[in-house]
């Protein structure tokens, strides 16, 4: 089992694949998302997303706000500008 | 040369002249028409996933956002009318405003003030030679607009929403929005939409949904609606701003194609009428040499 996730900006898609885990911060504090989450729907704060790729490697992601929702085992991140 | 071919020779120059302008920016438009579906293509997955999770809160909380409920007696309604910064692309930007009007005559039918925000210079124009009062106005980026130009008319036009329109002289009830959507190629359409309060959703691509998710909100409900509808706006006009672009240069292609069309039959006839003057030419002067040398030929004939 693996989570779907998409990082979107206005003006593109910045990153889509499979992970394990999506760790992000909120305005209520970090949250970790693994597989067989509970749909939810947080705003973000400044900050870091990473995300645990299938196969170990970390990518990491400067987010400035935005929104995190987890469905189904799909992740979405929405953000201004990420890099 | 006679006087009428050098006249038609000259209009030929001319017409040749403009038709290699017309060519070149059918060309260009052309080029840019792609580069503009790109962008709409790349801005919609988020405007997609904002607008599942707009219908998402929205369906499942029960929340009385300001940004939701209708007012009771709404009195102001804002207008946001997206047109052209140039010409040369047909009916493009008038199209638009005509919907603009229709729409601003349909809100006063139900009693509301229409205050105009405008995009792009062509409407600010039409509205500035009418001496028509705008409430905002924002040019030059019309044909590839930006985010951060997006997210300025927002801004604009939430303030004057959030700002409270019984006592407020800009506040606002009601945002409207006139864009052109680009169908295809061959097909844009002017079109109105309301865009708060809240109307069903609109996207470019069905949402990929079967029932929306119960979702837990962080923090909760209402601090999310409060993050979300700004963007959401925010995104709703930026796809509106693109669609629009990517119809502007659509219509600027086809208006510049048939005017090469039409210069190219204005070659071909005015080439006929060269040529016809030119062969008169050409006739006239040999029947005058022929009719001089008979002339001389008799002269000579008679003094013998």
């Amino acid at each position: 089992m693996t989570l779907n996730v998409e990082l979107v900006s206005p003006v593109e898609r910045l990153w889509s694949g499979e992970a394990v885990m999506v760790s992000a911060r909120t305005v209520e504090g970090d949250l970790g998302i693994l597989t067989g989450h509970a749909p939810i729907f947080g705003v973000l704060v400044d900050g870091k997303v990473s995300i645990k790729v299938t196969g170990g490697e970390n990518v990491e992601f400067n987010v400035r706000g935005g929104f995190l929702s987890v469905s189904n085992d799909r992740v979405s991140i929405l953000t201004e500008s990420a890099n | 040369m006679g006087a009428q071919l050098r006249v038609y020779r000259r209009r030929m120059r001319s017409v040749k002249a403009t038709k290699k302008i017309t060519k070149a920016m059918e060309l260009i438009s052309a080029s840019r028409i792609v580069k503009a579906q790109q962008r709409v293509a790349a801005s919609t997955p988020y405007a997609n996933e904002l607008t599942r999770a707009v219908s998402a809160v929205a369906t499942y909380s029960s929340t009385n956002h300001p940004l939701t409920t209708p007012p009771e007696n709404p009195k102001r309604a804002a207008i946001l009318i997206i047109s052209a910064d140039r010409g040369m692309a047909g009916a493009y930007s008038n199209n638009a405003v005509k919907e603009g009007e229709q729409l601003a005559s349909l809100l006063r039918e139900r009693g509301l003030d229409v205050s105009s925000y405008l995009v792009g210079r062509k409407a600010v124009n039409y509205y500035k030679f009418r001496n028509r009062p705008v409430a905002g106005a924002w040019t030059g980026f019309s044909d590839s607009p930006t985010y951060e130009k997006a997210k300025e008319v927002a801004d604009a036009l939430i303030t004057a929403f959030l700002a409270d329109a019984q006592t407020h002289a800009h506040g606002i009830d009601e945002i409207h929005i006139v864009y052109t959507e680009f169908k295809s190629m061959l097909t844009q359409n002017a079109l109105a939409k309301r865009m708060l309060p809240l109307e069903v959703v609109e996207s470019t691509m069905p949402i990929p949904t079967g029932l929306l998710p119960m979702y837990e909100f962080e923090p909760n409900a209402a601090t999310v609606l409060d993050a979300l509808l700004p963007r959401y706006i925010e995104a709703r006009i930026f796809n509106a701003m693109l669609q629009s672009a990517a119809s502007e240069h659509a219509a600027r292609r086809r208006a510049m194609k048939s005017a090469t069309d039409n210069a190219d039959d204005l070659i071909k006839s005015l080439t006929r009428l060269a040529n016809a003057a030119r062969q008169a030419e050409i006739t006239q002067e040999i029947s005058e040499i022929v009719g001089g040398a008979d002339a001389l030929a008799s002269a000579s004939a008679g003094s013998e």
